[in-house]
């Protein structure tokens, strides 16, 4: 690469960032996007179990059932109301209720002669996240209740063998460590993909790449501009997001280097830029593009391993998704950020990501020319 | 003039952010006759067309049009009838993919004709205008002569007695200039109480208007007779006229334009052409053209908009590579990776192709640095053509800020900042003013003449092509003639250029000039037959007209089934989606990698690791070998489980020693973690009952028995949850986005002007253009459940009819949305990224998907609560996974019911029926 083209690189980049600067509304979205979007989606909607609306029938009313009703639970189930076996399936049926737990007539009786009573736990499992999950901690509640009612102790009998689970790299599951770093991530996809598609598309509309393609540059070194300007614009979102609001904010502690996460960064970066400008190349004006980019990035998003882990995909999505940069940077971003995972450990995926994103940067450049004068015909 | 005027206008201003379009304009303009407004772009002349023809909103000033204040709404809305407004801009307000008939058959619609009435009136306007040969051909295929000719036929499709046309002949080739004024002559014969009122920037055009008004700066500067004003100012062209009629100070700028002589010498052509085609698809845009340009001339390309001028300076530049023929730059074969030859061209594009955002110095500095010239040169160079083009005052200017005659001269300095040899202009001077236009022209002779620079220049302005030293006049895609201008004239025998130029144009084409009219003589006779001239006054134009109402739908539809990509999208997006989503999201946590590092390796650790091992849940990897082994491949997220069983485990537990298992869970998504803990701790306890049955041979345990239903998904499939679930997702998410964009294209492309100014009510336009994408959401939800049926096999266990019901008015609710939308969103990329934030959110976090709406708190609690999805979520998962129908889900059926009234008077109480 001669000193011309690094030259050309970095004019045009700068030119680029003036560009993204004079946009105020862009600018707002970036900075909304590393910081009120990653606190909202960290606090807010989450997979983890939260005032699940129980209902309880109580046939017994003994002072062991009642004792269920009102016992104190913790947060995340609310307190159950009394409810009539009628009222319960239409509530069920309505999604007012997604569990209800039946206390048989002479519960206490049969408990405290050791018969064993069953307790029937109704789970409405169309609600899939919350339903095992709910489901574990109500049994563990109920058990709780009556060896402590019977024995004064929560604790079960003795068992031979016993268990003791440690969770690592998050010791509590609390869903704000996983969904503002995974908030990240998506923001990262989401704008490169839109500011880099977008600027390309509103050169070609406004026929300033025209005018840039008749001046000694290459598209090449156009693109080159495009990648580095935009993505350093995110990258340091990104790294705001990161060490500001996702450290310091929401207190997520970061188990791996967070140098080393930007590098990895930077390497995605380049890859999602070059799908940007190649959706950029697809479209002929702006609205298609939107329409693209909303039928590409929510693939992108929830088929990396993000949302579902990968094992949980049918194979052939799973190899599908192997095309996509999205798929390594979220293995190696887990990788490092959850669990202090080194340069040893993501190399490949590293390398594996950089590949992917040179073959998207080489069809776009491949298109360039051709898509430039397609424009306002 | 003695006849009370068609139009008056006092003390009105409008303004646009800071610039001021209209500077208290009082004018009266008279009825029965041609007025013109003349003046360059950006004089106030469009604002002005708008604002009598009621399109626009008046801010300040009052406006009488056919003796009533147009500014008044029920005013407005009888007059509205009488009016015809063709707003600037090929074919703005008319729609590109639908055909000629369609076109013109829907603005008959608008006016509430009936079926035969239009097809008699559509008839006769084709045939007199000469496009009946074209009926069924899209309009988007017309040149710009027909296109005008078309939107002529839709505003006299209802008869006005004001026809108001913003620019109607602008980028239009001569013969079909002639042409149009011909028509409009043969149309005021017919109906010679209609009043016509036009803007035009050619001052040659004005000629034949009986009365102008000469508009600069937002005042109206001179009125009169042509003649009047011809002898007021003691000129004999009306160009003359108009510069002398330009304030002192913007006079003092001009002087008259002389042209030293070129000097031929006999050097190498700086350009040649031979052959050159260009095609797309079946469409040739230049057809075999040749010709060859000499150093240090000006060499002009005249013809009309769409002729093949810019095609052909792109294959000169290296943008477009030929189909055929050869272009040579200096000798060299054009090639588009030659960046050598780049360094010696300049090049200005139709459009204004600088960055807007940036400085003047900014533009300059950057375009300097891009052609790398020295750093030492840079500076002295810069300041050099600043003060060459007059750019100082404006240097730190952004410069989308600059008047569109700076940013022209701006255009051009950056084209030869570099010095180049050639200089390649496509159309620079569109739109500027005379006084500005001559002071470009100064500075390309100077070019020419002194730097012995090459121009090779396009225009369509006959004055312009005169001056060049040779010009080809060209015409759908061919070179017609390449001559001096004088050469030309004195081939035809003609006095004038424009005239030669027809003359040619009558030969390439066949057409003559008077044909047109003769075509439309025969007919007045014919029109008897109609119900005389006044379909408009019959109707009310302001009740509510289904037929205009359904005029919208059919057009909307036919737009959309020509329009592949959104079409593609509203059908085949909701399947992709659902497919993603359906293979995507699965809860389902399965197929868990785990190890164990066994420490003690006896029988029992062995039977414990397969205990695990044998569920369903985890697949078992190679044995742990020590605790780095563990702390290795749990940090590579290999492991999504770890059991550590202690060094005499198997001893401990035959001697009741109680042991203890370690178990390592990968947490770093929490669902995940939490379930593989579940998991665990489910199979360690059946496990451990085991052993006490084993031992004792007595059940032991619990004192309770907790039975475990899963209702409505026996099976605990993901996908049985997720197909219900994702489809209120799907149909509130497209159908939202197609819909807000149909409405904000309108908005984008300007055919919203006829909602302004015809008689179509606000509801009318939007439950029109809203049943298309009913029907559309209605097959796409179809597609869904045929998806889920053959590709996902989830069984629909209720009512499909309270499905199918449901999603009816889902549909209409969120089509309803996107509406709501639309109204405030003015761009379709807004329109789409506002809709799409706007729908997702609310849907996926409160609306019932993962926590039901009764379960939450607050704001989301009322989000929830005032949102279509959250209703049809409980009756598509009540139909598919707990046989559910009417009777169940009737109180989701009113309040989905209730959200398309509220959307709908929301929608057209903020759409407005003016524009601001």
């Amino acid at each position: 690469m001669s000193w011309a083209t690094l030259s050309n690189i970095y004019r045009l980049g700068l030119k680029e960032l003036k560009s993204l600067w004079a946009d105020k509304v862009l600018l707002i979205l970036i900075c909304w996007a590393f910081t009120g979007a990653i606190y909202t989606a960290a606090t807010g909607a989450s997979q983890e179990l939260r005032n699940a609306p129980v209902a309880v029938v109580d046939e017994d009313q003994s002072p062991l059932s009642r004792r269920r009703v009102g016992a104190g639970d913790p947060p995340d189930v609310r307190p159950p109301p009394p409810a009539t076996q009628a009222e319960l399936d239409q509530g069920m049926d309505s999604g007012r209720y997604n569990f209800t737990l039946i206390i048989p007539a002479n519960f206490q009786h049969d408990v405290q002669a050791g018969r064993r009573p069953d307790v029937q736990l109704n789970i409405d499992a169309t609600i899939m996240s919350q339903a095992f999950i709910g489901a574990t901690y109500i049994k563990s509640i109920a058990l709780g209740e009556v060896n402590e009612y019977l024995t004064g102790k929560r604790d079960s009998a003795a068992t031979p063998i016993r268990l003791s689970t440690r969770v690592r790299f998050n010791p509590n599951l609390t869903g704000v460590w996983f969904g503002g770093v995974m908030e990240v991530i998506n923001n990262v996809t989401m704008l490169t993909i839109i500011l880099v598609g977008a600027a390309f598309i509103r050169e070609r509309e406004h026929g300033t790449i025209e005018h840039l393609l008749v001046m000694p540059l290459t598209p090449f070194e156009i693109m080159m501009a495009k990648i580095w300007a935009n993505g350093l614009a995110v990258l340091l979102g990104a790294s705001f997001a990161l060490i500001v609001m996702v450290q310091h904010v929401l207190q997520v502690p970061i188990a791996g280097s967070v140098p080393l996460f930007l590098a990895a960064a930077a390497c995605y970066l380049f890859a999602a830029a070059s799908i940007g400008i190649f959706l950029g190349t697809l479209a002929r004006s702006m609205p298609q593009l939107g329409l693209l980019i909303i039928l590409s990035i929510i693939p992108l998003l929830l088929l990396s391993g993000g949302v579902t882990p990968r094992e949980s995909m049918p194979a052939i999505v799973g190899n599908i998704m192997l095309g996509a940069p999205t798929t390594y940077f979220v293995r190696l971003a887990q990788g490092i950020l959850y669990r202090g995972a080194g340069l040893d450990v993501v190399w490949r995926d590293l390398l594996a990501m950089t590949a992917v994103g040179a073959v998207f940067f080489n069809i776009a450049l491949f298109r360039f020319r051709k898509a430039v004068t397609q424009t306002q015909i | 003039m003695d006849r009370a005027p068609v139009a008056r206008l006092s003390g009105v201003s409008q303004r646009y952010g800071a610039a001021v379009a209209l500077d208290a304009v009082d004018i009266a303009l008279p009825a029965g006759c041609m007025v013109g407004l003349i003046g360059p772009d950006g004089v106030g002349k469009s604002s002005l067309l708008a604002l009598v023809s009621g399109a626009r909103q008046i801010q300040q000033g009052r406006v009488e049009v056919l003796g009533g204040d147009i500014g008044e709404r029920h005013f407005r809305a009888s007059a509205l009838p009488r009016i015809a407004y063709m707003p600037q801009g090929l074919g703005k307000n008319l729609y590109p993919t639908l055909s000629v008939f369609e076109n013109v058959d829907f603005f008959g619609r608008l006016f509430g004709q009936g079926k035969r009435e239009r097809a008699e009136r559509i008839a006769e306007l084709l045939a007199s205008t000469g496009l009946a040969p074209f009926r069924e051909r899209p309009a988007a295929k017309l040149s710009g002569g027909m296109k005008q000719k078309l939107g002529l036929c839709c505003a006299l499709i209802h008869d006005p007695d004001l026809l108001i046309l913003d620019e109607p002949t602008t980028g239009v080739d001569p013969l079909s200039r002639c042409q149009f004024w011909e028509l409009i002559d043969s149309i005021r014969a017919r109906r010679p109480g209609m009043s016509v009122l036009v803007a035009t920037a050619y001052m040659e055009e004005a000629e034949r208007f009986d009365w102008l008004a000469a508009m600069d700066g937002g005042r109206v500067i001179g009125r009169g007779t042509p003649a009047e004003l011809r002898a007021q100012t003691g000129q004999a062209t009306l160009d003359g006229a108009f510069i002398r009629l330009l304030p002192e100070a913007r006079r003092q700028a001009h002087r008259a334009l002389v042209i030293p002589p070129r000097v031929a010498d006999g050097d190498l052509p700086a350009i040649e052409a031979q052959g050159l085609v260009q095609q797309f698809g079946d469409f040739t845009a230049v057809d075999h053209v040749s010709f060859r340009i000499e150093r240090g001339e000006i060499f002009g390309f005249l013809g009309s908009n769409g002729c093949g001028k810019t095609t052909t300076m792109k294959m000169l530049t290296g943008l477009l590579p030929p189909t055929a023929g050869l272009a040579r730059l200096f000798g060299k074969a054009v090639d588009a990776g030659d960046l050598e030859t780049r360094k010696q061209v300049g090049y200005m594009s139709q459009s204004f192709s600088l960055y807007g955002e940036l400085t003047v110095a900014a533009n300059l500095d950057l375009h300097a640095r891009l052609f790398h010239l020295p750093d030492e040169r840079r500076g002295p160079r810069i300041a050099e053509l600043m003060q060459r083009f007059g750019l100082e005052p404006y240097a730190g200017q952004p410069a989308a800020e600059l008047p569109l005659g700076i940013r022209q001269r701006l255009s051009l300095a950056v084209a030869v900042v570099h010095e180049p040899k050639l200089l390649i202009l496509d159309e620079p001077t569109s739109g500027v003013d005379p006084v500005a236009r001559d002071q470009f022209w100064a500075l390309l002779v100077e070019l020419s003449r002194q730097q012995g620079v090459t121009i090779f220049i396009s225009t369509h302005f006959m004055n312009e092509a005169e001056r060049c030293d040779r010009i080809s006049l060209m015409h759908a895609g061919k070179v017609l003639a390449s001559d001096t201008p004088a050469g030309l004239c004195a081939a035809r025998g003609e006095a004038t250029l424009e005239e030669a130029f027809i003359s040619y144009l009558e030969e390439a084409t066949g057409v003559s000039k008077g044909s047109v009219s003769h075509a439309a003589e025969p007919l007045p006779e014919s029109n008897a037959a109609l119900p005389v001239g006044h379909s408009n006054g019959a109707k009310h134009p302001g009740a509510f007209s289904l037929r205009r109402l359904l005029g919208y739908a059919y057009r909307e539809s036919l737009e959309l089934r020509r329009d592949p990509i959104r079409l593609a999208f509203a059908l085949l997006g909701s399947v992709l989606l659902m497919f993603v989503l359906g293979f995507g999201i699965s809860l389902d946590v399965e197929g868990l990698r785990f190890a164990a590092l066994d420490r003690d390796q006896s029988p029992e650790s062995r039977a414990y690791i397969q205990n695990i091992a044998g569920s369903r849940y985890f697949i078992e990897r190679a044995p742990i070998v020590d605790d780095a082994d563990l702390d290795r491949r749990m940090k590579n997220g290999e492991l999504a489980l770890a059991i550590d069983i202690p060094a005499n485990f198997g001893r401990d537990l035959r001697r009741s020693h109680w042991p203890e298992v370690g178990v390592w869970v990968d947490g770093a998504m929490p669902y995940r973690g939490e379930t593989v803990r579940g998991y665990v701790q489910g199979l360690h306890l059946d496990y451990v009952q085991q052993i006490i049955r084993d031992k004792t041979g007595a059940s032991a345990g619990y004192p309770v028995n907790i039975v475990s239903r899963y209702r409505y998904n026996q099976d605990f499939k993901s996908i049985y949850a997720m197909v219900p679930a994702v489809i209120p997702i799907l149909l509130i998410f497209i159908p939202a986005i197609l819909m807000a964009l149909g409405v904000v294209r309108e908005k984008e492309l300007g055919s919203i002007t006829n909602l302004y100014v015809t008689p179509v009510t606000r509801l009318e336009f939007l439950l029109g253009k809203q049943l298309p994408y009913i029907v559309v959401a209605l097959i796409s939800f179809a597609l869904l459940v045929i998806q889920s049926q053959l590709m996902f096999q989830v069984p629909i266990k209720g009512s499909l009819a309270a499905l199918c019901c449901g999603a009816f008015l889902y549909v209409v609710a969120t089509t309803g949305f996107g509406l709501l939308i639309s109204t405030f969103t003015s761009t379709q990329i807004a329109a789409l990224f506002g809709t799409a934030i706007l729908t997702i959110l609310p849907t996926v976090s409160f609306s019932g998907l993962t926590t039901p709406v009764a379960a939450l708190e607050g704001a989301s609690y009322w989000i929830g609560q005032c949102f279509p999805a959250s209703y049809f979520l409980i009756v598509s998962r009540g139909t598919f996974t707990k046989a559910l129908g009417f009777a169940d889900l009737w109180p989701q059926f009113l309040a989905l019911a209730c959200f398309i009234p509220v959307l709908t008077v929301l929608s057209v109480l903020l759409l407005r029926k003016q524009e601001k």
